[in-house]
């Protein structure tokens, strides 16, 4: 260990490896470290006996949930979004090819106090109950306009500006009722609080469109997800930075991150010291240097039942909009089962979360408990939401934010591409890796 | 895993993933590449820039087995392998160097690991390389193929310098491979999403199964 490095990344979430990957690839001697003994940080997915163990340490695990080795629990409740950027950057990178995809079945909203699929296409469209006959004409015509759009061709923008109106204003021009809203802006556009409802509606438009594409993409969903759980997605990194040089250690202390002159040139673990220029890693190994944004909750829930009225769907999605229940923050279920090899035969895993807003945030998720049947085993989660206090440049030390509320990876690839361009000075650019790059051992 | 039948030929290809392990310069790249290339290095570094090779080996007039060859891309070294490099593994072979007795001791405890974490049927195979060190040999044959029986592993002694037994070591673990259970399998597991469609080469080299 005892070495000079052009990086060295403390902890192996998802953020760190892809940062390593592509360090590694882009040439740079990377050294990465873990001081827990098992891939993924705080984005992992563990076995039952490391989830009994992190959350009731000294239980033992309950026998009827079978075999240990058939579970990998995630921490974190996400979706790939089948569009969306990290999807992107798996294709580039061919990490692809050390990870199966299967489509996650149905996207669900909650109204009016139960639960509706968000329509995958036209004919699901016509005859979602989610509203009447003349929205679903104001609806289309709403939609019509999104796709339509062209930037530079004033004739389809209707009269509308995106960076100077609101997303109100938009709703306004095509008088869509408040449970339209509430569905367009958070089961599509996947906002967690109405904030955006008063910002220039760009963003959301745009948001709106990737919620499509990636809809279209494969049909039944928007959302992916890896067999054998999202851990697997930081371990595929990490296997591209090892390929390309990367030198991994789990299970190895970091003691101290050593600075001169204010400047950080090194780790300290025992008595070894790796120094590098550049050290990156996640909050949980710069505890002095980060703040506090928000609190959430996340209820690991093991079913042994699909969750009612969902068509019995293997893995779904259920957005539980603020306003419905009378809340600032949306709550979110996200379900997948034994066919996903993330549980053993005949379980459901449904993680329940949301940002808390009260002293009782298991109260707070009550109506969503509501919805998912009987429980056989809960595990809560109480995380704080991190992020660096300074971007780094100063004592170079890169720190990522923590994983937040959201359904889908999209922060979490704009978190990379922001600390590549605040360690780089410029922004990241993919290029597409060459198939025959792996068939080739190169001496 | 994969298996298709050409219908016209009536000839069967099926494809495996094969996962290599053991302590680090004991020569599980050397042996991929003398089996893969039949090329030897004796200054090899340690594995760079390769995550896996193919390799095809005609069975018989009418079976093709390709191998799709996994390397621990160093990341055994510090003992953080992860473990996506055991799913799905059809086969492994566990290398270790005939010359250091410490290395038989370390792929014992990956067979163990192997047992522990990789499918219940993996076919696991024991080579003892380095065989053209002879003279230096601290690990007697009689020793670990007792080792290797006990255990149901496949056992050869190999030299990935000389080629000795390198071809013999994975057409012995071609054949254990189970063609028929895997084809009728293949057809009933449910398929995932392929995300790189676009960049498949051949037919041939994707999972969809049957090509008929």
């Amino acid at each position: 260990m005892d070495e000079q490095y052009d990086v060295i990344v403390l902890g192996t979430g998802l953020t760190e490896c892809i940062l390593s990957g592509i360090f590694s690839v882009e040439g740079k001697k990377v050294l990465h470290i873990d001081r827990q003994d098992h891939y993924g940080g705080e984005s992992a997915s563990l076995s039952l006996s490391q989830i009994y163990e992190k959350f009731r340490p000294g239980e033992p695990v309950r026998q009827s949930l079978g075999r240990d080795r058939d579970w990998n629990v995630d921490l974190i409740p996400k979706f790939l979004m089948a569009n969306g950027e990290l999807t992107n950057i798996l294709m580039h990178t061919n990490v692809t090819r050390y990870m199966e995809f299967k489509q996650i079945s149905g996207s669900y909203v909650y109204r009016d106090r139960r639960i509706a699929k968000v329509p995958s296409n036209e004919m699901e469209a016509i005859r979602s109950p989610l509203m009447g006959l003349f929205e679903k004409r104001r609806m289309k015509r709403f939609f019509e306009f999104i796709s339509n759009y062209e930037e530079g061709n004033p004739s389809t923008y209707q009269g509308l500006n995106l960076d100077r109106n609101s997303m109100l204003e938009v709703y306004t021009k095509f008088g869509l009722e408040a449970g339209t809203k509430d569905f367009i802006g958070h089961a599509m556009a996947l906002y967690l609080d109405d904030d955006y409802l008063t910002k220039p509606a760009r963003e959301t438009v745009e948001r709106i469109l990737l919620y499509a594409k990636s809809m279209a993409r494969f049909g039944k969903s928007p959302y992916l997800y890896p067999l054998y759980g999202l851990g697997e997605l930081p371990q595929g990194f990490a296997r591209l930075s090892a390929i390309y040089g990367g030198t991994y250690m789990l299970d190895k202390p970091v003691d101290e991150v050593v600075y001169e002159n204010g400047v950080a040139v090194g780790v300290r673990s025992g008595d070894e010291t790796a120094r590098a220029k550049i050290i990156i890693g996640d909050p949980t190994y710069f505890p002095t240097k980060v703040r506090k944004t928000g609190k959430v909750i996340r209820v690991i829930c093991v079913l042994t039942r699909p969750i009612p009225n969902t068509d019995n769907a293997d893995s779904l999605q259920i957005v539980i909009p603020q306003n419905q229940i009378g809340r600032k923050h949306d709550i979110y279920i996200a379900m997948v089962s034994a066919s996903h090899k993330v549980a053993s035969e005949g379980h459901y895993l449904a993680i329940v979360s949301t940002i808390i807003e009260t002293d009782n945030p298991l109260n707070e998720i009550t109506p969503a408990m509501h919805l998912l049947g009987p429980v056989v085993e809960k595990f809560v989660g109480i995380t704080d939401l991190l992020e660096p206090v300074e971007d780094g440049t100063k004592d170079h030390v890169y720190i990522s934010k923590s994983y937040d509320a959201t359904s889908h990876f999209e922060t979490t690839t704009d978190d990379v591409k922001d600390i590549y361009e605040r360690i780089e000075g410029k922004p990241l650019v993919l290029k597409k890796r060459p198939v025959d790059d792996e068939d080739n051992f190169t001496a | 895993m994969a298996v298709a039948r050409d219908s016209t030929s009536s000839t069967r290809f099926a494809q495996f993933k094969l996962v290599l392990l053991g302590e680090s310069a004991v020569g599980k790249s050397s042996l991929v590449l003398r089996f893969v290339k039949d090329q030897f290095d004796d200054y090899r570094e340690s594995t760079i820039g390769a995550a896996f090779l193919t390799q095809t080996i005609a069975l018989d007039e009418s079976t093709t087995i390709k191998f799709e060859i996994w390397d621990t891309a160093g990341q055994e070294r510090y003992k953080s392998l992860a473990p996506m490099y055991y799913r799905n593994a059809n086969c492994a072979v566990v290398v270790y160097d005939i010359t250091q007795a410490a290395s038989l001791d370390k792929a014992k405890s990956w067979v163990k690991e192997l047992q522990r974490q990789a499918n219940e049927n993996i076919i696991i195979a024991l080579a003892g390389n380095k065989l053209d060190l002879d003279g230096k040999r601290q690990v007697e044959t009689a020793a670990a193929e007792a080792y290797a029986s006990e255990s149901g592993l496949l056992f050869f002694e190999t030299s990935a310098k000389s080629g000795e037994n390198v071809t013999e070591l994975f057409t012995a673990i071609a054949k254990r491979l189970p063609l028929e259970t895997a084809s009728s399998r293949q057809r009933t597991a449910p398929k995932g999403v392929d995300l790189s469609r676009p960049n498949r080469r051949a037919p041939a080299a994707s999972n969809n199964g049957c090509t008929c």
